[in-house]
């Protein structure tokens, strides 16, 4: 277990995941060329960067969702808590327990509201019908759901608006305790109020979860996160502290991408 | 004439034709469904579901024909649904790599549309021949051959219908891939797979040739699958090929209860998928 | 302040309450394996089902048919012979029946179903659209034997007093097509087997046609429309081409169909082994040959002719759908994935 110190707090942060000279490829198309980043414990990374950069693949590496795809491979090192998750003895089922994802488009599954949190829970452990209702009710408390659907947890996911099913995502992805909460655009297809709920969870969640989020809305990185990366045709084109990545980039290019003179 | 009036001539010549076409095929959906009601409704009896197929001359009923074609559809449907949904899965879910997946395709739209009959003189040749007599059974092997297809095609169909984002958040929690088909997927196209088992039970209950040399007919009542066994398909066949007109008048009848099943069946699958599928 | 820390103990610190201690254990993994493993070779084994099942069936009609085979040789496809008294039996008259009705079938049938798909997608109203259709598709749903008995005791006698003597002395009076309508009015015969099969396949190439001339890009057809052309113009110059390969594939499906159909020809084909050039006498088919014959075939070679009916039937059936789907995939993929 490494512990990089980034900057003198009382507390030292560790480096829950490192990504070491990453390559990504889509059958013959490279689309992550040498990505080196660590990303922080109990903290909120942020990837940015216009239409096809690479971020939402760079964030599917560190769950391994590409195995299911044949022609789409990755090269290099990706540790967490300092095991190579890209090694191919690696457990790809152990994986996904400890870092969970919730998906750009709201997907419940078709059954009801409780069996969907109840799903991810009944794969690795056995609780009491008793347990298993704290647990959802925790679940759904965590995700700001609860008041909303605690008098009909019977009726099908399917029966909830857009920001509401999202919400169940998010608390069917916590309801399993994972160490990591990988959101690809969490928020982008929902309205306003919605997303503002979403982001309040963030803040909210990253007291006990690590979470890197993927975002096209800079404003949304900007007020979430703790660190920026700022992506670039499969490249790292910048990483660092949100607040000196938005007010005082490094890279001319971030620069442009930032005010929105590019992208 | 110039140009432009003779393209506008034809424009309206080639539409009314197209509608000639329309009204053409109604005509005769029109004329069948009505001759059919005449003749059979008339024959619409109580007598029908409680009496055996009569000696010519004598009155009668179908019952040991209804028993008959109830039974083995239920027992082809039983033994081809399974079949079918295993390999729909194996095709949608497992398919994209290696070759067993594209050449099952293949031969399964094959099945689909070979013909009937030739599945009956395989069921006899495999195994009527070998055990020395006709039977239920034998009739309900022909019919689950013509399910399995049938099965396949609308299975695969509505496991690709269901979108990867949904699978992808099965995968997300760690479910292994057996159950992320098996609780998620296939429950996602719960509605479609079970349209697909309804339209395959429709389209078996109309079929005759298969059922010639398999389960070939008997006079009698039998609730014995070992045995040869009447059902409504070749009984209607031997008696309108008869020259007996209580005869006919049973078959017209039976052939009426034949399409109002089928008919209901297909209404029915349409209207129930259509009001049980989630929309993603 | 230490530089080594360990993650669990600072959450067991900071939330005592949200750390269950929750260990995936090496058991239930190997066990999630397990039934994967199980789970894949048990759908890959009924996959694999069906492919046994159409060797089966190619198998199993190749030894009952060897004794034919062995006895006739391919003189079978040319003699119109058909005894079983003296055991002198032929394939010819029912093959050229298959073929001809099912030529019939289809010189009727594509026009009428590009004709019922152009009214469905471009005529008609947005409200009788639904109705329509599911009228072409109940079309398809009815049993065939319904066809057959219908076609038999009451288009027949029609067919017979109406219609005929009016084609005998229109087309019959031409020289050469005429001696395809010679022969008294019965009403039965190749000809009608040929119209009630077209009946049956309109609403198979019809749907299939509605279907694919549907998800034509309303982008291609307004650019057309846009230089000034007509609805037939668009259809014929534009959505046709685009839809070819569907089309296509329609037809081979119909072709199919009315190739293996069974009762409904055998009810008006008129079961004589007979070889005419006149469409108006009875005939026989491959199907009908079988479904009349074969509960009562005496003697092993009659049965064994019988079943290598069957399997010429198979053969050319497969033959006609091996190469529909081939074709659909070579066109697909010559044009990038149209349609």
């Amino acid at each position: 277990m490494n512990a990089a110190v980034l900057q003198p707090v009382e507390q030292a942060l560790t480096q829950k995941i490192q990504v070491k000279n990453l390559n990504f490829y889509y059958g013959k198309f490279q689309a992550l060329k040498s990505i080196n980043l660590d990303i922080t414990e109990r903290k909120v990374t942020a990837f940015i960067g216009p239409s096809g950069c690479g971020k939402s693949t760079l964030l599917r590496t560190f769950n391994r969702m590409y195995a299911l795809y044949p022609n789409q491979e990755a090269q290099g090192e990706i540790l967490l808590d300092g095991e190579n998750i890209l090694d191919p003895s690696q457990d790809l089922n152990r994986l996904r327990a400890k870092v969970g994802m919730v998906f750009q488009k709201p997907t419940p599954f078709p059954m009801s509201i409780h069996d969907n949190i109840a799903f991810g829970v009944r794969l690795y452990e056995s609780l009491s019908p008793r347990e298993m209702e704290e647990r959802v009710e925790w679940a759904l408390r965590k995700a700001a759901l609860w008041e909303e659907v605690k008098d009909k947890l019977k009726q099908s996911g399917t029966s909830l608006s857009g920001g509401q099913q999202q919400r169940l995502c998010i608390a069917r992805g916590i309801a399993v305790k994972p160490e990591v909460l990988l959101l690809d655009e969490p928020a982008s297809a929902l309205d306003p109020i919605s997303t503002g709920r979403i982001e309040e969870l963030v803040h909210e969640l990253k007291n006990d979860y690590t979470i890197v989020i993927v975002t096209h809305n800079m404003q949304q990185a900007a007020r979430v996160s703790d660190y920026t990366a700022y992506m670039y045709l499969g490249e790292m084109v910048e990483f660092g502290v949100t607040d000196e990545v938005f007010i005082k980039p490094k890279k001319k290019e971030t620069e442009d991408y930032i005010t929105g003179r590019f992208g | 004439m110039d140009l432009y009036t003779r393209r506008l001539l034809i424009n309206r010549f080639n539409l009314i034709v197209s509608l000639l076409t329309m009204l053409f095929g109604l005509f005769w959906l029109g004329w069948i469904l009505f001759t059919l009601f005449k003749a059979g409704f008339g024959g619409l009896s109580a007598k029908l579901f409680l009496e055996m197929t009569p000696p010519p001359g004598s009155d009668g009923g179908l019952l040991n024909a209804i028993m008959g074609s109830l039974l083995m559809g239920a027992a082809g449907t039983l033994l081809g649904t399974p079949v079918g949904i295993m390999a729909g899965i194996y095709l949608a879910e497992f398919g994209s790599r290696g070759w067993l997946a594209p050449v099952t395709r293949f031969i399964s739209d094959i099945l689909l549309s070979a013909p009937s009959i030739v599945v009956g003189l395989f069921i006899y040749e495999a195994y009527v021949v070998r055990v020395g007599h006709f039977s239920g059974w034998a009739g309900a092997f022909a019919l689950a051959l013509i399910v399995v297809p049938v099965v396949i095609r609308t299975t695969e169909n509505m496991l690709r219908l269901v979108p990867d984002s949904l699978r992808e958040a099965a995968a997300a929690l760690g479910a292994p891939q057996w159950k992320v088909i098996v609780l998620v997927t296939v429950r996602a196209a719960k509605a479609g797979i079970i349209t697909g088992i309804l339209l395959a039970i429709a389209r078996i209950s109309g079929e005759t040739a298969p059922l010639l040399f398999t389960s070939l007919n008997n006079q009698f009542w039998t609730s014995n699958m070992n045995a040869p066994m009447a059902n409504l398909p070749v009984v209607i066949f031997q008696f309108a090929m008869s020259p007996y007109e209580d005869w006919h008048k049973l078959a017209w009848a039976g052939a009426l209860l034949i399409t109002l099943s089928v008919l209901a069946l297909n209404v029915f699958a349409r209207v129930f998928f259509r009001n049980r599928t989630a929309t993603y | 302040m230490s530089a080594v820390v360990n993650p669990l103990q600072r959450r067991a610190q900071a939330d005592p309450a949200a750390l269950m201690s929750r260990t995936i254990s090496d058991a239930s993994l190997r066990k999630h394996y397990r039934l994967d493993q199980l789970f894949r070779h048990a759908t890959r084994f009924f996959a694999c089902l069906v492919l046994a099942l159409l060797a089966g069936i190619l198998i199993s009609l190749l030894v009952g048919s060897l004794s034919s085979i062995r006895t006739f040789g391919f003189g079978f496809f040319a003699s119109a012979e058909w005894n079983p008294v003296t055991e002198q039996f032929g394939a010819l008259v029912p093959i050229v029946g298959t073929l001809t009705t099912s030529a019939i079938a289809l010189l009727i049938g594509i026009p009428v179903s590009f004709g019922i798909a152009l009214f469905l997608t471009e005529l008609s109203p947005k409200w009788l659209r639904r109705p329509l259709g599911t009228a072409v598709e109940l079309l398809a749903a009815i049993p065939s034997i319904i066809y057959g008995m219908w076609g038999l005791f009451v288009f027949a006698p029609v067919f017979a007093t109406h219609v005929q003597p009016i084609i005998k002395s229109t087309l019959g009076s031409i020289p050469v097509i005429g001696t395809l309508f010679k022969g008294p009015p019965m009403g039965i015969g190749v000809l009608t087997a040929g119209i009630i099969l077209a009946i049956m396949v309109i609403p198979f190439i019809a749907s299939v046609m509605r279907d694919v001339f549907e998800i034509v890009p309303a982008v291609l057809k307004e650019s057309a429309y846009a230089l000034g052309s007509t609805t037939w113009e668009v259809v014929w110059h534009v959505v046709l081409p685009y839809t070819k390969v569907g089309v296509v594939g329609g037809i081979m499906l119909g072709l199919g169909r009315a190739l293996g159909e069974t009762m409904a020809v055998t009810f008006v084909i008129g079961n004589a082994h007979r070889l005419s050039a006149s469409l108006m006498e009875p005939g026989n088919s491959i199907a009908s040959a079988l479904a009349n014959e074969f509960t009562e075939a005496v003697g092993d070679l009659y049965l064994s002719a019988l079943i290598e009916l069957g399997l010429v039937l198979f053969f050319i059936t497969f033959v006609v759908l091996a190469l529909s789907k081939l074709l659909l995939l070579r066109l697909a993929r010559r044009e990038g994935r149209m349609t």
